[in-house]
């Protein structure tokens, strides 16, 4: 799909974003301005965060992330993007060197000890104790919580334990659980009590196709009760489908942000119409009159911008006799998007 | 992996449905029941378990040493209190810490403090118990406890056993002290638990030295191996004459200074001189440990 891509799409798009304009859903920014300076309605708000590591490299180079309330979130990019150590600062688990961040509208990381036991946090694959079986290991990061009710430890535990699908394997060791059930350890130390916001760091890493769906219904399902999902992966494919929100990541930039159906609106979609070989001249003749650009002919299937109603185009070719054996409209993909933005495939590392 | 066919139950606990929820309140005792939580990963763990059982067994091995040779030719010789264990089982106590002191319990104690937080950043689980989350100086501080209570632990376990094994081979009688006074039992008991117990206290300067180590890698063994090496150089540092003016300052310096309770007349100021040093060294390194551990970037 990627490299079928006309390759002259691509100044224009590293253009936009190279104007260091990102794509802004446009009243999440009025909420920003209109909320309260620490960004209310935002569940995550950064301003210029900036991570330079002490080798000189910028990881994460002055992003302004916007994470509504009651959104799901995908925070994508490539291994090495920046997408970790930006959520390391969200969690006050490393220091910027410059901007700011806001988790629940509340300054971080001097509010961690008010906002984090309202976040639930998966941070770049699950880590236990490894002589610990999964419910002590469950039952120990709930005894360092502060504002846990011990009396209700142990049936918290064992309902985050039976909600990822751990309940049989409770009492065994961390050491001999597969890595499917370590992840799902992970989360299920997230859901240990009722979130806020989830920051989940490649959730579905190492889990099997069945245990990466069961992983989107388990977002889309916290979603649907109210809490924000911040969920970030390098497999676009994987979390694309329950995301409202996306954020795109490269080379510690962030390229775009805003509504998913908003930011693949604002491409240009294509559409392709198949007649037969002796007719695709007339049906290219036709689709020049519509004033279609950048039409592509491949034997009997033609290919071009859309650039009026697809109902315009089928009358139209109706219209002129030219046998019409199928009209498609390609939206533009998230691929395709990611793609133009930053020029390369999706699964590059750094 | 049958798991993997479990479907998600919808349901089984109330979600996130607050949206604008309070802030959380601390419960009370939440001290305590983190406190409560490292000390079972402490004890309950392997290889600390076997490390206490091991120093449990010098006094043993000692003990039946001087048992089997104590009516031969080599009966009565040897170092230090060694030579008194035949005649007073309580003796047996002093020896197993003297013979522990200058390297089998600086490892242990570099082994418990090096592992407290590099052990947390090489396992991966440093970082979810700070997004729990536990402050940094919190969990610092709680390290630091689990740690004295488990080298405390090492050397109330040498000191029982020895007590143990001495008091059933040899006998436990009146003391006979250093300047060859004799006491009665309960209050040789009662200096022998001083012994005990001033070893532990001159240990807790080599703890904030390790914890210290700790927070500079995420190699527990560095920080073990490093710990243990600033007891040995501080031990050979005390050797040399030229660096005299620099021994009262030294971290092992006073550490066999245990003797005073052997004495008739107990010299405090000796012990609070070696007390005093250690409370240096915790002050120091534990402000360094302070500073590095909450200001360091997580990024293990």
């Amino acid at each position: 799909m990627a490299t079928t891509l006309p390759a002259r799409q691509t100044p224009h798009a590293t253009g936009r974003a190279g104007s260091a304009e990102p794509v802004h859903r446009a009243d999440v920014a009025v909420d920003a301005a209109s909320g309260m300076l620490t960004g209310v309605d935002l569940a995550v708000r950064t301003a210029g965060l900036t991570k330079r590591f002490r080798s000189g490299q910028v990881a994460v180079d002055g992003i302004d992330l916007e994470v509504p309330r009651g959104s799901v979130y995908g925070f994508l990019g490539p291994n090495g993007s920046g997408k970790t150590t930006t959520i390391r600062m969200l969690l006050g688990l490393v220091g910027p060197t410059d901007g700011r961040a806001w988790l629940l509208g509340e300054p971080m990381p001097d509010a961690a000890a008010r906002v984090l036991p309202r976040v639930g946090v998966l941070v770049e694959g699950p880590a236990f104790q490894p002589y610990l079986s999964g419910a002590a290991n469950l039952a120990r990061l709930d005894a360092a919580d502060a504002t846990a009710d011990p009396r209700t430890s142990r049936r918290r535990t064992g309902d985050a334990l039976e909600r990822v699908g751990l309940a049989a394997a409770a009492r065994k060791p961390y050491r001999q659980y597969s890595l499917g059930m370590k992840q799902r350890l992970g989360l299920a130390a997230a859901l240990l009590r009722p979130r806020d916001l989830l920051v989940l760091d490649e959730p579905t890493n190492g889990l099997d196709p069945q245990g990466t769906r069961e992983v989107r219904h388990l977002v889309r399902e916290l979603a649907d009760a109210g809490t924000t999902v911040l969920v970030s992966s390098h497999l676009l494919t994987e979390i694309e489908q329950v995301c409202s929100h996306i954020g795109i990541m490269s080379r510690g930039r962030l390229l775009a942000q805003g509504e998913r159906s908003v930011l693949t609106d604002a491409r240009p979609a294509r559409v392709v119409v198949t007649t037969t070989v002796a007719d695709a001249d007339r049906a290219a003749a036709v689709l020049g009159s519509l004033g279609l650009v950048d039409v592509v002919r491949d034997g009997a299937v033609l290919e071009a911008a859309l650039g009026t109603p697809p109902e315009t185009v089928s009358a139209a070719l109706v219209g002129a006799g030219v046998p019409l054996l199928g009209l498609e409209v390609r939206r533009p993909s998230l691929e395709q998007l990611f793609v133009t933005l930053t020029g390369e495939g999706f699964d590059v590392a750094r | 992996m049958s798991l993997a066919d479990a479907a998600v139950p919808t349901a089984a606990m109330p979600s996130g449905s607050a949206t604008h929820a309070a802030a959380p309140t601390r419960v009370r005792g939440a001290w305590g029941r983190l406190l409560r939580s490292e000390l079972r990963l402490v004890f309950g763990r392997r290889r600390n378990i076997a490390l206490l059982v091991g120093l449990a067994c010098v006094p043993l091995l000692l003990g039946t040493v001087l048992f089997v040779t104590r009516d031969s030719a080599l009966g009565g010789q040897g170092p230090g209190f060694i030579s008194r264990v035949t005649e007073n089982g309580l003796f047996l106590v002093v020896a197993a810490l003297f013979m522990c002191l200058p390297f089998l319990l600086p490892l242990t104690t570099g082994i418990a403090s090096g592992d407290a937080i590099a052990g947390e950043a090489q396992a991966g689980t440093l970082r979810y118990l700070l997004a729990v989350p536990v402050s940094r100086a919190r969990l610092l501080g709680i390290k630091a406890l689990a740690t004295l209570a488990y080298v405390a632990c090492a050397v109330l376990a040498i000191a029982v056993v020895a007590f143990v094994v001495g008091a059933v081979m040899f006998g436990v009688g009146d003391v006979t002290l250093l300047s060859g006074t004799t006491v009665p039992v309960a209050d040789g008991v009662l200096r022998i638990a001083g012994v005990a117990a001033y070893v532990a206290l001159s240990l807790t300067g080599l703890v904030a030295v390790g914890l210290f180590l700790s927070t500079l890698t995420e190699v527990p063994v560095g920080a073990m191996a490093g710990t243990v090496v600033v007891a040995i150089v501080s031990a050979v540092l005390d050797t040399l004459p030229q660096l005299a003016v620099i021994h009262p300052g030294l971290l092992t310096h006073h550490w066999l200074d245990f003797a005073e309770f052997l004495r008739l007349e107990v010299g405090w100021g000796v012990l609070g001189q070696g007390l005093a040093v250690q409370a240096a060294w915790v002050a120091v390194f534990g402000a360094l440990a302070w500073s590095r551990f909450t200001t360091a970037d997580v990024t293990s």
